[in-house]
């Protein structure tokens, strides 16, 4: 057993955003074992302050152009609920739509092309187009559809111009709906193969009992609005997201640090299948089922084959939608009206990574108070908590060993650390 | 690979990612141009680390002084450097919080912590080190990224736009959104995305920046004919555009 081990990833690749590494093993004993966020903290809440009301989604999108679509929903969310906005339900379907797409876009980016190479044993997707062509291709194709319906319902793939306070700016041709439908269906096949792909790929066997938390509604896998609920039970409306995340700053990172009920909690696609699994789809069932996925599953690793039954969820759940907008009929309606100027309010919706909360004040239309809680920000704790369990099971591995289970298990994670760097607030509203 | 590829490399200082997100885009479409280099370094992609490169892509903005050595580093590296989108053009988004005063910025969002994180105003990369050409747009546009590469592969520097986002709106037949009450700074931005804001209905946000001698005074006069008070005309032109009006303000 080697005794005396030290670990120190500058830069991990292949996840957003710029974080460390750092494992310290003195004599056997572990006396470090941290997550640094390295990121340069970009203030976004401080930026909201003063902001029209009408621009904060504009604007709390570029904190992540991969996240994109779920900051702005979150955004006009909590800039609905504060001003008494009611969308109709056009326009809660066409959000749901683009967020399913971003959703996709951003799991297929995480497991096909960023998490796979470790899978299959090769540096990145780069080297993996030499050696397995066809999964590279493969993914890319996948990547395009999703791409292609976050730009036909938001005008473009990254950062949604037609979302607005109260609905949409322009809309979608029945024709561009029907084709995304055709290419989504064609992408069947593809997910088929995505999920043949994982099923013969090796997992760590890592475990850690933790409390998992998602959103939740009834009759529906919940993305946008719903209540908060936890593995460790319990219902909370969405304005008590404070008293779940909990927010508390290390000297480490610039992002902060969330504990619940335990000293640590997981969001993401495990926490979700775990709390919300009897409402997938039930194609997204089978992939589960083909995939040996459980919902009593503790091991993060996991977390990229939940991603996979999300992804065969979103791509069927986007099919049905297409489907009701298109028998509804597109309407080119404007915008549901504010009824006031001034209010509060919470948004929160299921980010790719985990749950996204957005809270603000709003004062004669301007942004007054902001507060945002990133789900990479509420998985950090939890990261290192695993690290700790894992790093003195592995004693025995050598460096390298050490060094690429660790980086795969915060890989697992798919951090989004642009998104969670700047995102910390520790003043109340 | 052969070794007579151009080699390029991406790098990312405080920014969304979204650019590189839309270079990955464009690769996608136009894989003509991964025959024509060999990509080097791209973190979020890839693991493999090489510092030998000609040609660098830098996304995102300066944001603190230890910012300054890592430009530094990738100037005397490379031959020619690109600024990638508008967080490394104008400053971006960031420069927002250039308009607040920076402790007050830092204590809003980390309290007491706030003398822990090293913080400096946002600002273009221009301002540190020389760039051969920019691309601008928040995000970049893909086909412009494909065309400016192309040029740079051939020894040309980009073609970008002099003439305001107005001109691309006539193109396009696109309505004035001013006529469906709504405000645009399209008359004082950089063309070259198609008007593509204007074509969804929205008015433009000024993401690539100022025109050469951009008419600001009659401009604000017609936003505020439009409805818009002084706080709502800064707030709007001071999304992107926040460096170069306080850069124009000075001259002024
Ligand atoms: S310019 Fe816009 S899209 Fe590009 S990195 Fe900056 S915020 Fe993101
Ligand atoms: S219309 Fe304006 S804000 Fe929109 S992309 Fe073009 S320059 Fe940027
Ligand atoms: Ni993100």
């Amino acid at each position: 057993m080697s005794q005396t081990l030290q670990v120190d990833v500058h830069h991990i690749t292949r996840v957003e955003g710029h974080g460390n590494i750092v494992v310290d093993v003195r004599k056997g004993k572990l006396v470090k074992c941290d997550l640094e966020i390295v990121e340069a903290p970009r203030f976004f809440e401080a930026m909201l302050l003063g902001q029209p009301y009408d621009q904060a989604s504009h604007l709390t999108s570029r904190i992540c152009g991969i996240c994109a679509v779920t900051h702005a929903t979150t955004s006009l969310r909590a800039v609905e609920k504060a001003l008494g906005v009611e969308p109709s339900e056009q326009t809660k379907r066409l959000r749901k739509l683009n967020l399913f797409g971003e959703i996709l876009d951003s799991h297929i980016l995480h497991v096909c092309m960023l998490v796979a190479p470790d899978l299959l044993g090769v540096e990145s997707v780069i080297s993996l187009a030499k050696t397995d062509i066809l999964v590279v291709e493969r993914a890319l194709r996948m990547k395009k559809v999703a791409g292609d319906l976050c730009g036909v319902i938001g005008g473009r793939h990254t950062h949604p111009i037609t979302m607005t306070v109260g609905g949409f700016t322009h809309f979608p041709s029945a024709e561009a709906l029907e084709s995304l439908c055709e290419r989504l269906e064609a992408m069947r096949t593809d997910l088929d193969d995505t999920v043949e792909l994982i099923q013969s790929c090796q997992l760590p066997a890592f475990e850690r009992e933790t409390e998992f938390i998602a959103l939740h509604e009834e009759g529906e896998y919940c993305f946008i609005d719903g209540e908060i609920t936890s593995t460790e039970g319990g219902l909370w409306p969405l304005e008590e997201y404070r008293s779940i995340t909990n927010e508390h700053m290390v000297d480490h990172s610039t992002a902060k640090h969330a504990r619940h009920q335990r000293q640590s909690f997981m969001v993401g696609a495990l926490a979700r299948y775990k709390l919300n699994n009897d409402k997938l789809h039930p194609k997204a069932q089978a992939a589960a089922t083909a995939l040996g996925l459980t919902p009593d599953c503790v091991n993060p690793y996991m977390i990229s084959v939940a991603q996979v039954v999300e992804i065969v969820h979103c791509t069927e759940g986007a099919i049905d939608l297409i489907q009701q907008i298109l028998d509804q009929g597109i309407v080119s309606e404007d915008p549901a009206p504010a009824l006031r100027s001034s209010g509060e309010g919470v948004g929160a919706c299921e980010a790719p990574r985990g749950t996204l909360y957005h809270h603000y004040e709003i004062q004669d239309g301007l942004v007054s108070a902001a507060n945002c809680v990133i789900p990479t920000a509420q998985n950090l704790a939890n990261i290192e908590a695993d690290m700790r369990t894992l790093v003195p099971q592995q004693l025995d591995c050598t460096q390298e060993e050490m060094t690429m289970s660790l980086e795969m298990l915060v890989r697992a994670y798919d951090p989004c650390i642009s998104c969670s760097a700047h995102m910390i607030n520790v003043k109340c509203i | 690979m052969s070794s007579t590829k151009p080699k390029i490399a991406f790098f990312d200082f405080a920014g969304c990612e979204g650019c590189q997100l839309t270079v990955l885009d464009s690769l996608q479409t136009h894989t003509e141009l991964l025959n024509a280099v060999e990509i080097v370094q791209f973190r979020e992609a890839m693991s493999e680390i090489n510092e030998d490169y000609q040609v660098a892509f830098i996304e995102g903005s300066y944001t603190r002084p230890s910012d300054e050595v890592r430009l530094q580093a990738i100037r005397d590296q490379a031959q020619i450097v690109v600024a990638l989108g508008a967080c490394a053009h104008l400053g971006g988004v960031n420069a927002v919080r250039n308009a607040h005063r920076l402790e007050e910025v830092k204590s809003y969002v980390y309290g007491e912590k706030a003398e822990v994180y090293e913080s400096s105003s946002a600002l273009p990369i221009s301002d540190f080190i020389q760039v051969d050409a920019f691309i601008p747009g928040c995000p970049i546009d893909r086909e412009e990224f494909v065309r400016a590469v192309k040029s740079l592969l051939q020894g040309n520097s980009p073609d970008i736009p002099d003439y305001p986002v107005c001109v691309e709106c006539k193109l396009r037949e696109t309505g004035c959104v001013f006529l469906y009450g709504k405000t645009c700074l399209g008359p004082i931005t950089r063309a070259g995305c198609g008007a593509i804001c204007p074509s969804f209905g929205v008015g433009c946000e000024g993401c690539r920046g100022l025109i050469p001698n951009p008419n600001m005074a009659s401009l604000r006069e017609v936003l505020s004919e439009n409805g818009l008070d002084e706080m709502s005309i800064r707030a709007k032109m001071g999304l992107f555009l926040t460096n170069q009006i306080a850069a124009s303000d000075m001259e002024a």
